[in-house]
Formats: C-alpha cells, sequence, structure tokens
C-alpha cells in the first residue's frame, strides 16, 4: 500500500511548481536579474524610490512571465538586444540616423516602426493562406511573422524613447504621450495578447481576424506618419509631464487591445455560426467550436474591463493633479466612462441573464466601434481638455 | 437586474449628449447657434450643463439605489457562499455534474481520505470532511475571492457615485432652488458682488479660479456657474510672488508655475510652495492648481504716430493692460483699451529649419470712438521679417470673429519708422506738393491743366484721395466724375501721376535724410519705396488715426490659480481601490469547489470525485480532468 503514497508524493512532486522549473527557466531568472543588477547599479543614484520600485516589480513580472510563457524570452531578448544596438549606433547625434547604414534600414525608430508595419500586414495575408489552405507550416510562418513584428515594434518605441533625449535632454519622454506612438503600442499589445492566446488554444485560425484589426491600426498609422509628419518628436505640452500618464495610458492600451480582440474573435464567431448554418463543410469551420469562442471572447472582455477600469482610475487619479478635479466630464473622459458602461453592461447581460451567442458576439463588435470613437473619434470631432495629438 | 443593465445603457447615453454639445459655454454662443427658441428648450432640459442637470442626476441616483439593493439582496448569500463548503450536497447531485467520475477500489477509507486530502491541499482547495452514517464527505473550495470581489464592485459604484454628487455642483443647485444663491453675471469686482452671490467658507465642496497678478493677494475665487458666476470665499489668503513660464528651444512652452505664499493666521509663518502644472498645493482640504495665465496689467509705454494731417509729431502715451485711456487726436477724442501684451509670440516659423520662431513682445487694444464702435489692433513691437524685407506689423479687425488682417509698414535704416512717417506726412503737406507740382514738367499732360495753382490742387487733391482710401478712392473719383468713354485713360494718367508725386516725395524725403539720390536709389530704398507706397494705400482701410508702436514695457504677469476643495474624495478613493481589487478578483478567483465522497463496500471503498465552477467553466473542466487523471494514477498504481 505504501506503492500508492510513492505515487501520491511522485505526483505531487511532479505537480509541484518550483520542482518543476527546468534549468532554462532559471538560467531566464539569472539573466533577467542580472540585467536588472547592472541597470540598478548604474543609475540607482538617479532614480526616486517608485522608479526603484518599477524596476524592481519589472523584474519580477519579466522573470515570472518567462516562466509561464516561454515565447517570451526570445522576444524579451530580440528586443533588449536590438534596441542596445540602435541606441549605440547614435554617436554625434540624430543625424545619424539618416548617416548610419543599419539605423537607416533598420533600428532607427523610424525604420523599425516601418518594419513592423510590413511584416503586420504579411503576417495578415499568410495567416489568411494558412488558413484557407489549412496548412501549418504557412501558419507556423505567419506567428513568426507576427513575433518579429512585434519585436521590431518595440524596439521602435524602445529606440525612440532614446532619441527623443537626443533632441534635447529636457525633451526626451516615454513614447506614449501621442496619437502616433499609442497606435503603436496598440498594434504590440492586440499581437501579444492574440499570440498568447494562439498557444493557448493551439489554433492560428483566429490569426487572420486579429490581425486584421492591427493591419488597419498599422495603415492609420503609415497615413498619420506621412500625410500629417506625426512621426517627429514632440516636447511634451506640461499637462503631460506626469508620472501618470506612464502607466495610465499603457494600462489603458491594454484595454482597448483586448476590446479589439474581444471584437475579432466575435467575428469569427458570427462568421463560423453562419457557416454550421448553412451547413456546408466550408473552411469556416475549421475555426475553434463556437463554445471556444465564446469564452475567448468573454476572457478578453473581462480582461480589458479590468484593465480599462484600472486605467480609467488611474486618469481620474491623475486629472484631479492636472486639472484639480478627479473627474471633469470632458469628452475623452465621458467617453472613456461609456466605453467602460457598455462593457459593464455586456458582461452582466452574460452572466447575470446567462446570455450567449450571436446577440453578444454582434454587441464586442459595437462595443470595439463605441471605443475607437473613444479612442480615436473623441480627438478628432470633440474639443477638450485632453492634449493628445489633434488630428 | 435587468434594471442594472438598463441604467447602465441610459448612463452611457445621456453622457454622450454631453460630449456632442459643448458644455458651459456662455449662453450668447448657444444662443447664435441654436436661435432664441431652440436656445431656451435645451436650457429647459439642462442640455448645457447637463452632467449636474436633474435628470442626469436622478438617473445617477437611481444607480445607486438599485447598485444597493442589489448589494443587500446578493451580498448575505454571497458571504454565505464564500464560507459555506456544501457538505450535505445529495449523491445524484454529485453524479450528475458534468466534471464527475467514480472508482470501485480495494483501499482503506484512511489511505483514499489520505489521498483525498493532499491533492485537495496540493491543488490550493481548502477541505471539510463530514462523516455521515454511511459514508464520508470530503468538501473542498476555492477562489470564494470572486464573491468578496462581487460586492467590492458593486459597494465601489455606490461609494464612487455617492462622493462624486458630494462633489458636484447638486448642492448648488439645491440653493439656488431655495433661493439661497443667484449667479452674478454683471462684470464686477469681486467686494462689490452682491452678497446674495457670495458662497461662505462652509462651502463643502467647490472648484473655482481666480486670476492674481504678480505681487498681490485674493481671499477669493469665482465659480462659473450657469451663465454668470459665485464669489467664494477662502479662510486664508493666496498671494502669488512670481510666475514663470519656461520654454523648450523649440519655443513652446515647458512649464507654468507660479510661486504662492499662503497667509493664514492659523499658521505660525507663512507657507511658501511653487506650484506648476501635474504639482499643486494642497492645504486643509483645499488644493491649489496651476490653471492659467494671463496678463496682470503690464506697464506701456506707446508712441502714437499720426496717420493723418502735416504738422502733427507723435505722441508719447502710457497706459496699463486692463485701463481706458481717453485720448484726443485730431478734435475728435478715442478710447484706447489695451486688452493684453503678450511678451512671447511664438509663431510658426517660415524657415523649414525650426518649427516655431519667437517675433517678440505684442500689445492687443481697442481704439473706440465717440459713438461707441471700436476696432480692435494687434502690434507687434519688434519689426517682423517677410520675404527679406523687416516690416512694423499691426493687425486690425472689426470684431472677435474676424482674422486680423495686417498693416506692413516697412522698417528704415535705422531700425524705426521715421522715414515712413515722413514720406506720409509730406504727402499730406500741400506746400511740399506745391514744390513738386512746380518741378515737375507735365507740358505734355493734356488733360491736366497748365496752370500751376490748379495743378497743386489736382496734385494734393489726389494725394489725398490716396492717402484717405488708397487707389480705390482714386478710381471711386474717376468713376464719379468722367464720362465712361474716357475713364480708362483717365485713370491710367492719374495713377501715371501719382506714381511721380509718390516717387518725387520720396525722393525728397531721402534727401532730407542726407541720402545722395542723384544716381537712383539703391534697391533696398526702392523695396522701401514699394512697400511704403502699398502701406499708404491701405491706410484708409486701417481704420486708426493713429499708429501705436509699442516703444517700452514693463511686464506683469497674472498666475491664473484654480482652487477645489472635494471631500467627496475620501469616499471616491477609496472606492476606487475597491473597484480595481474588486474586477480582479471578480474575474480571477472564480469560485471552483471539489468533492470526494468515500462509501465503504465489501472489497474497500467506492469513491466519487465531482467538481463544480461557476465561471469559466471551460478552464475548470480542463482542470478537474487533470486532478481526475491525477486520481486515477495515484489509485490505480
Ligand atoms: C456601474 C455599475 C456596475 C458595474 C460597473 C458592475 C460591474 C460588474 C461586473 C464587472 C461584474 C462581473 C461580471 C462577470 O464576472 O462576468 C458584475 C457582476 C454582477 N453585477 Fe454588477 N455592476 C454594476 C451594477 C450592478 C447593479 C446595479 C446590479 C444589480 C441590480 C448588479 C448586479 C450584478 C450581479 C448580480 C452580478 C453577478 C455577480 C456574480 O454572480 O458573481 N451590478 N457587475
Amino acid at each position: 500500500m505504501n506503492s500508492t503514497r510513492a505515487a501520491l508524493q511522485f505526483e505531487l512532486d511532479k505537480q509541484s511548481f518550483w520542482k518543476g522549473l527546468s534549468l532554462f527557466d532559471w538560467l531566464w531568472a539569472i539573466v533577467v536579474l542580472l540585467g536588472t543588477a547592472y541597470a540598478y547599479s548604474s543609475y540607482a543614484t538617479l532614480m526616486d524610490v517608485y522608479e526603484k520600485g518599477i524596476l524592481i516589480s519589472m523584474a519580477a513580472t519579466l522573470i515570472a512571465l518567462g516562466w509561464h510563457w516561454k515565447a517570451i524570452r526570445p522576444l524579451s531578448l530580440a528586443v533588449f538586444l536590438l534596441s542596445i544596438f540602435g541606441i549605440s549606433r547614435y554617436v554625434n547625434g540624430l543625424g545619424d540616423a539618416e548617416l548610419d547604414f543599419f539605423l537607416r534600414f533598420l533600428v532607427s525608430s523610424q525604420s523599425a516602426i516601418m518594419w513592423m508595419s510590413a511584416l503586420y500586414v504579411l503576417a495578415t495575408v499568410t495567416y489568411f493562406v494558412a488558413f484557407v489552405g489549412r496548412s501549418d507550416f504557412v501558419g507556423k510562418v505567419a506567428s513568426a511573422m507576427t513575433w518579429s513584428a512585434t519585436a521590431m515594434g518595440l524596439v521602435g518605441l524602445m529606440v525612440r524613447w532614446r532619441e527623443s533625449y537626443l533632441i534635447g535632454l529636457d525633451v526626451g519622454h516615454i513614447p506614449v504621450s501621442n496619437l502616433y506612438e499609442v497606435f503603436i503600442l496598440f498594434s504590440i499589445i492586440t499581437a501579444l495578447l492574440y499570440l498568447f492566446y494562439e498557444r493557448r488554444y493551439q489554433t492560428r485560425a483566429l490569426g487572420f481576424f486579429v490581425l486584421l484589426v492591427i493591419s488597419a491600426a498599422v495603415a492609420f498609422l503609415l497615413w498619420y506618419a506621412f500625410d500629417r509628419q506625426a512621426a517627429d518628436i514632440e516636447p511634451l505640452v506640461p499637462a503631460l509631464k506626469s508620472y501618470w500618464m506612464k502607466i495610465h495610458v499603457p494600462a489603458n492600451f491594454v484595454g482597448y487591445g483586448a476590446f479589439a480582440l474581444a471584437a475579432m474573435v466575435a467575428v469569427a464567431y458570427l462568421v463560423r455560426a453562419q457557416a454550421e448554418k448553412s451547413g456546408a463543410n466550408s473552411v469556416w469551420l475549421t475555426l475553434p467550436s463556437l463554445e471556444i469562442l465564446d469564452d475567448l471572447m468573454y476572457k478578453s472582455i473581462a480582461l480589458g474591463f479590468a484593465f480599462f477600469t484600472l486605467a480609467t482610475i488611474l486618469g481620474a487619479l491623475w486629472a484631479a493633479e492636472a486639472w484639480g478635479g478627479y473627474w471633469s466630464w470632458d469628452p475623452k473622459e465621458t467617453w472613456a466612462l461609456i466605453v467602460w458602461l457598455n462593457y459593464a453592461a455586456w458582461l452582466h447581460m452574460r452572466l447575470t441573464k446567462g446570455w450567449r451567442g450571436k446577440p453578444m458576439a454582434a454587441w464586442a463588435i459595437v462595443g470595439l466601434f463605441v471605443t475607437l470613437f473613444a479612442f480615436l473619434g473623441v480627438n478628432m470631432f470633440l474639443s477638450g481638455l485632453h492634449s493628445y495629438g489633434e488630428l | 437586474m435587468n434594471l442594472a443593465i438598463t441604467l447602465l445603457v441610459a448612463l452611457s447615453i445621456a453622457s454622450i449628449i454631453g460630449t456632442v454639445l459643448q458644455q458651459n459655454q456662455p449662453y450668447t454662443d448657444y444662443v447664435l447657434k441654436f436661435g432664441p427658441f431652440w436656445f431656451e428648450v435645451f436650457k429647459q432640459l439642462g442640455l448645457y450643463d447637463v452632467y449636474s442637470s436633474s435628470w442626469f442626476l436622478f438617473i445617477l441616483l437611481f444607480l445607486v439605489m438599485s447598485t444597493s439593493t442589489c448589494i443587500y439582496r446578493n451580498a448575505p448569500n454571497m458571504l454565505r457562499e464564500m464560507r459555506e463548503y456544501r457538505q450535505n450536497i445529495q449523491l445524484e447531485t454529485l453524479e450528475n455534474f458534468p466534471n464527475s467520475h467514480s472508482w470501485p477500489l480495494n483501499h482503506t477509507m484512511d489511505e483514499v481520505q489520505h489521498v483525498v486530502q493532499k491533492m485537495f491541499s496540493h491543488h490550493g482547495y481548502s477541505a471539510r470532511l463530514k462523516t455521515g452514517e454511511d459514508h464520508q464527505l470530503i468538501s473542498g473550495m476555492k477562489g470564494a475571492g470572486s464573491r468578496l470581489g462581487y460586492i467590492l464592485t458593486h459597494l465601489a459604484i455606490v461609494l464612487i457615485c455617492i462622493g462624486g454628487l458630494m462633489d458636484g455642483n447638486a448642492i448648488l443647485k439645491a440653493r439656488e432652488m431655495l433661493g439661497q444663491i443667484v449667479p452674478e453675471t454683471r462684470n464686477l469686482p469681486a467686494n462689490e458682488v452682491p452678497a446674495i452671490s457670495h458662497m461662505g467658507i462652509d462651502n463643502t465642496s467647490f472648484r473655482g479660479s481666480v486670476s492674481v497678478p504678480e505681487g498681490s493677494r485674493t481671499d477669493v475665487l469665482f465659480i462659473n456657474y450657469k451663465d454668470g458666476y459665485l464669489v467664494q470665499g477662502l479662510p486664508f489668503l493666496v498671494e502669488v510672488k512670481d510666475f514663470r513660464i519656461e520654454h523648450y528651444a523649440s519655443g513652446q512652452p515647458k512649464s507654468f508655475e507660479s510661486d504662492l505664499v499662503l497667509h493664514d493666521e492659523r499658521l505660525q509663518q507663512p507657507l511658501e510652495q511653487t506650484i506648476s502644472v501635474n504639482h499643486p498645493l494642497i492645504y486643509d482640504g483645499y488644493s491649489i492648481y496651476q490653471a492659467s495665465f494671463s496678463d496682470g496689467g503690464s506697464e506701456l509705454e506707446l508712441m502714437a504716430w499720426p496717420l493723418k494731417g502735416s504738422n502733427n509729431e507723435p505722441k508719447k502715451i502710457e497706459t496699463k493692460v486692463g485701463d481706458d485711456l481717453q485720448i484726443d487726436l485730431f478734435k475728435r477724442s478715442w478710447v484706447l483699451e489695451a486688452s493684453d501684451f503678450r511678451l512671447f509670440n511664438i509663431n510658426p516659423s517660415e524657415d523649414p529649419a525650426k518649427k516655431f520662431q519667437n517675433v517678440g513682445p505684442s500689445v492687443q487694444f481697442k481704439m473706440r470712438n465717440e459713438t461707441g464702435e471700436a476696432k480692435e489692433f494687434l502690434n507687434y513691437m519688434l519689426p517682423v521679417e517677410r520675404d527679406g524685407a523687416y516690416y512694423h506689423l499691426s493687425g486690425v479687425r472689426g470684431s472677435p470673429a474676424e482674422e486680423f488682417q495686417y498693416l506692413y509698414i516697412p522698417m528704415d535704416d535705422a531700425g524705426g519708422m521715421n522715414r515712413f512717417m515722413k514720406f506720409l506726412r509730406a504727402l499730406n503737406d500741400k506746400q511740399v506738393l506745391q514744390k513738386i507740382a512746380a518741378k515737375q514738367n507735365i507740358t505734355e499732360q493734356p488733360l491736366l491743366s497748365k496752370d500751376g495753382a490748379q495743378l497743386n490742387e489736382a496734385f494734393v487733391r489726389l494725394a489725398g484721395l490716396f492717402i484717405e482710401n488708397g487707389l480705390d478712392g482714386i478710381m471711386a473719383q474717376v468713376e464719379k466724375n468722367v464720362p465712361l468713354d474716357k475713364r480708362e485713360e483717365v485713370a491710367q494718367l492719374y495713377v501715371r501721376v501719382l506714381q511721380q508725386i509718390l516717387g518725387a516725395v520720396y525722393l525728397d524725403v531721402l534727401k532730407e535724410e542726407g541720402v545722395d539720390v542723384n544716381f537712383g536709389v539703391d534697391e533696398k530704398k526702392a523695396a522701401f519705396f514699394d512697400a511704403a507706397s502699398a502701406a499708404i494705400g491701405a491706410i484708409g482701410r486701417y481704420g486708426s488715426p493713429v499708429y501705436f508702436q509699442l516703444t517700452n514695457f514693463k511686464h506683469h504677469q497674472a498666475s491664473g490659480l484654480q482652487i477645489a476643495k472635494a471631500p467627496g474624495k475620501n469616499l471616491v478613493y477609496p472606492g476606487c481601490a475597491m473597484l480595481i481589487l474588486g474586477v480582479f478578483l471578480m474575474f480571477y478567483a472564480p469560485q471552483q469547489r471539489l468533492w470526494a465522497r468515500l462509501q465503504p463496500t465489501e472489497k474497500g471503498v467506492s469513491l466519487i470525485l465531482a467538481g463544480h465552477s461557476d465561471r469559466n467553466n471551460l478552464d475548470f473542466s480542463k482542470q478537474y480532468s487533470q486532478i481526475q487523471a491525477q486520481f486515477e494514477r495515484v489509485l490505480m498504481s
């Protein structure tokens, strides 16, 4: 009968988290810790207590992330190396962006972001081919493209961050300060969320749908950059010179990204539902089952809602500091509230009335348009306190 | 529950209105936009301040009430659920769960029980054992958080709404309805505003603003309310010692900051602090923010150059921004209303290298004549470059709605406007024109009289017409008293003659300056001539009898402070914390239960394992099947 106990012990050990960690997991942790230690030792004198806290929690997050989602490791390393490389190529100021070969064609923020844009669009097409051709290999290629695009986008942001300091020490700021920059952020976050679920649900069938939004974002990005010279780095207006911006904006875009993901999953849901109704065995039936799509839709809206709540509250705290009141019913604020209420209603419908299926999917799609207005329309059509890029 | 959803949607739609219609604008703007009838209708609907309109507040209150009742109804059994292990669950229920499995085992009860306990705790389920007469039931539970999350979330909503209502101006509205306060609509200094528009320091919650000139102090602020304002008293004095704007190299503003001194007899010595955007001063529940800035009565020294007559010397005038100055010009009395002074004017730059350029100080003022009509002017102190040449720039407009039309007065070699003014005065001067008329050989000009007196007459009239109304004036004259067929010809002649006159007068002016003009004039002076002629032709449209040149100034700024008191914060902020915590709990700590029912059999034990979750069932099924597989492996080994 001890065999039972042995088996039990064996099971529990196998299941135990720490014992489950592989050599590479530990290597990863060490690499991150070394990097953090280096950053700390060289810059601690310049950092206040918050920044130290942020640095350390970032390290912890990165380690944990790398443990639970292995693909994050190569991504982080690639972004790290390329960014460092890009930054190091700037020796005599911004002018180098035109002169230096690598900057010009690879790692200046402009070029990196162009690479990102190209790769996302390519990935969209490739995912479609993979889906229609039911080819696993092409699917893998598409995923690889998406990963590289994401890496280039992150590199673009990192290098841009540095470039802002090359313009002038007082100009330098984190690149989440205008519409152009947050559109990059949006593409990256949406892609990462998608890639996470791609692995989680072991399906690439949704890639085409999700990458469609990203391609749309990229299209806007390019238009905005070339038609409006939005790519130039501008110094911050006084209202934006606040710590809150650095957390408020990214939190917001986790929300936006998740909502976008949910909407595209909803599209897939409607497509598949339609295909099932028509009966014929069309290619659309290779999409994940309605049940899974519905679940994924709920998960990403939940995630979005959680982060959007966080972001809106951070925004309120910021407003309390910048505008003298935590809530001013400024159009941007108000639309954030509208988005939030809308999804709260959605969640209630699902949870307390148990609604499922097509209406909820349709609602999730409408939700994306509401979100889109909150995030673009307001700047275009309504005037307010938000000093974000007017179009 | 439908109620909740309805309310959420209703609230969103209501909120939209306030974003499409700009809120809290001056009522006159709305009248212009909608016309008197719809203005009144919308006013009654409270659309100019939706978010404090009674119907909007009503929706909010409704939300608060229904959320509260919702908590009241759900919280108790949710709290029970959190602690409840469902130990008296029936056998059938367990067997009917989608996640359920049973094994016939030949282990002892104790062994199986041990395995179950270990497994449950290993997977994070806290477990309770219940021994029935013929069986043992081990009930495991985890994720009680989601229930707590529900309560936190909804409680948070209530707190936030209540706090928000406290800080909104619902209370003001109430007091207004009770007739305790009446907003002031006239533009008065604070101490002249009647008491009915004053709010005492007992006012618990407000948000107003006040503009404080450097070096002065205030103990009141102004709350915009409807189409007027209220005066809010403060229990302390706020002094602005200094206000600064810092600029980036590119010229865009980098920071606005004020050095404040806060005088309060409750303090041993005054509290000194520098505030800037994003860095307010918090004192005794009051928050003082850097909101804006304006001119604080800068002292201006102006040179008034007459644009008419031939013997008026320029006159020095001193005034202050905000003052109205009575002045008599050409026997008519005017009021000079200096409205604004700017030290910097950061304008889009012409040269592509840099985005912006600073064109230096400018003064903005109105000239009001006896009949009360006024034109508004914007004069730049320093000459402004325009494709190579420099000009003294003065904008003029009839109403704030219009764009400024600019008068370009060319800068002379000395960098001033002397030459231009001499030129202008000479054109107004009969003797000068006479001299020229005498010199001109115009014998071959058939249409002009040969008689010197008349010719002089014609010259003076021509010059006069030009100064009065530019070329248009001359054309009008021609059309008035020349028959159609000859007009073309005459007009051309007049223009030619005018050119001659202007040219000759200009040469005179240059000679007077001591310039040698025997070999003609250089390009620069020629360009000056063209620009000057154009400017003179435009004087008619300029509409002021004098040109005010800003010669000197003493800059005084005023800092725009916003002062707020929001006790609701103390509900809202904790509410926010609860909301975040609650939402994350609700989503990521779903309640999950496992049961293991052990029943002794003659061969050993029959074990039933079952699981249930109220959220994310797909995920739970996955977990459950893993756990079941583990049981399988352990017990079947
Ligand atoms: C602004 C107002 C509200 C917000 C933001 C809000 C938010 C939420 C959220 C995010 C959830 C979780 C949904 C999920 O887990 O999928 C939820 C659940 C729920 N809400 Fe609300 N809610 C609000 C108002 C109300 C009101 C007024 C009621 C009742 C009349 C209500 C009743 C419920 C109930 C019964 C649940 C299900 C709780 C559970 O089973 O775990 N909520 N709410």
